[in-house]
């Protein structure tokens, strides 16, 4: 193994440590008790928490899309397919994919740094030896609840979106709210809906897992804290875009 | 095996990397026995008790906690025997996010079937112990250096442990805190007749809180003894902790 350069080894160390992480996971998430009161905990620290930042960038990113749109689809007289165009992108694709983005940022930095906080001052290992199960309580709940707060999310935000789209069309090309949605509703199929949100349950499985394994596996000292927030950060926004990607590709296939 | 044993090491070799921290420990621990263990630090006296816990597991050899070999235990088994144990932290590791209160209810309810009114009385009952019952609805962030430790240690004991293992529970704290904490433990001990092993370098600890003491050097005890007849040895070693001394 010398002959290879270290930070390739540390990758398939981090792969491989990330894989037995995985099934640790799915072995506590089907044993013993669950931890429901801790679980609707986390959704409110990471997921209500994360609302302000959501519905901002949800509602800018429909209303910049349409004002990006119109006067380009102005010249050809297709104004009225904005609310299609704009439907299908949000919903499909653009809402899934920033809001994931942001929660990877946003609570993939906060899991990351709890964690790993709480290992570097022996937190994890006081429970630990007081026979109670930390990865359960800490890891299995965190990790459950992104997977239930990301797709919500971006339900929440892919609707603001579209608010934002129709306010940008009422005021540049004065379609009332009426044919905005009526429109944005004639376009969207249940095949459209059902794989996006499919793939957020994965966002938030991957944001929630890459989070807790850097803050769980967090070396000693204070500047590993900060190491645990940033890499979780990289790595589970890398992680978004490369489930979107397999995510677009089966659904693709399947519808 | 001896019936009264709490704590058998046998043979226990651990190395981080290249570098060898324990060559081979050998110790017992008697029920109701307090032992104090000396040591230069980075000496892996902690490490010798992170092994009897299971948070560490050794290269080779046996740890035998009321006859269960620790290495050799099953997740399920080795969460039975840590019922047992109790772990006083150097930080006192509170959970941060929980208020003293809820510090000290975690681990009863999750580990016992008490009800809500034996849980408020217990906790009670191990605050005014440590003399921190004001302290209740505090957060740890507000509490000092001293007052987390005696909360920490009401916490380890609120489950009541048969086994208490202390990892340097005077380091950085004022001498009449130290003190505080030390006659804590000592009160403890005669209140709950647990066994303990108690790593520190605070020798007015050692000598209150001390039925038998061991040295730790070049990852091997090289004496053992009472804390009278250790302040009588010739090795320069061990006189070293005695230097300065004056009880």
């Amino acid at each position: 193994m010398k002959f290879l350069p270290k930070n390739i080894i540390d990758f398939f160390l981090n792969t491989w440590g990330l894989f037995n992480f995985t099934k640790r996971f799915f072995i506590q998430f089907f044993r013993g008790k669950p931890e429901v009161e801790e679980t609707i905990k986390q959704c409110f620290q990471i997921g209500y928490k994360s609302l302000p930042l959501v519905s901002i960038t949800g509602f800018i990113i429909g209303l910049t899309l349409a004002l990006q749109i119109i006067p380009t689809l102005d010249k050809f007289g297709a104004v009225s397919l904005i609310p299609q165009m704009l439907s299908i992108a949000v919903v499909r694709e653009i809402g899934p994919v920033i809001i994931g983005l942001i929660c990877a940022g946003k609570m993939g930095s906060g899991i990351g740094a709890e964690l790993g906080s709480m290992k570097v001052t022996e937190q994890i290992a006081a429970m630990e030896v007081s026979a109670i199960n930390p990865f359960k309580y800490l890891v299995v709940t965190r990790i459950t609840a992104a997977m239930i707060t990301v797709p919500i999310l971006v339900i929440y935000a892919d609707t603001l979106s579209l608010i934002g789209g129709y306010l940008s069309m009422s005021v540049n090309a004065d379609m009332s709210i009426r044919l905005f949605f009526s429109e944005v509703f004639s376009t969207l199929t249940f095949e459209d809906f059902l794989p996006a949100v499919v793939k957020t349950i994965f966002f938030g499985f991957g944001i929630g897992l890459v989070g807790s394994y850097k803050g769980y596996n967090c070396s000693r000292g204070t500047e590993s804290v900060g190491i645990a927030a940033n890499s979780a950060v990289v790595a589970a926004s890398l992680l978004v875009i490369l489930l979107d990607l397999i995510a677009v590709q089966i659904s693709t296939i399947i519808f | 095996m001896e019936n009264n044993l709490a704590i058998n090491i046998e043979h226990v070799k651990k190395s981080f990397g290249g570098n060898v921290v324990l060559r081979d420990i050998n110790l017992k621990v008697y029920e109701g026995e307090s032992l104090v263990t000396l040591g230069k630090s980075g000496t892996g006296k902690s490490v010798i008790l992170q092994c009897i816990v299971g948070l560490l597991y050794p290269d080779s050899g046996s740890i035998y906690v009321y006859g269960k070999n620790i290495p050799k235990l099953s997740e399920d088994e080795l969460q039975e025997v840590r019922k047992k144990i109790g772990f006083l932290f150097q930080s006192g590791a509170l959970y941060d996010s929980m208020t003293v209160r809820q510090n000290l209810e975690f681990p009863l309810r999750r580990l016992t079937d008490l009800n809500d009114a034996e849980i408020n009385n217990k906790v009670k009952d191990a605050l005014e112990s440590v003399g921190l019952y004001r302290a209740i609805d505090k957060m740890p962030s507000e509490l000092s250096g001293g007052m987390r430790k005696r909360i920490g240690l009401a916490r380890t004991l609120i489950t009541d442990p048969k086994i208490m293992l202390y990892d340097e529970p005077t380091t950085g704290l004022d001498p009449a805190t130290s003190r505080e904490i030390s006659e804590l433990i000592l009160k403890m001990k005669d209140k709950h007749k647990v066994s303990s092993i108690n790593v520190t370098h605070d020798m007015e600890c050692a000598k209150l809180t001390a039925d038998r003491i061991v040295v730790l050097k070049d990852g091997v005890y090289i004496c053992e003894g009472t804390f009278e007849e250790l302040q009588k040895s010739d090795d320069p070693f061990v006189k070293s902790f005695f230097e300065g001394l004056n009880f």
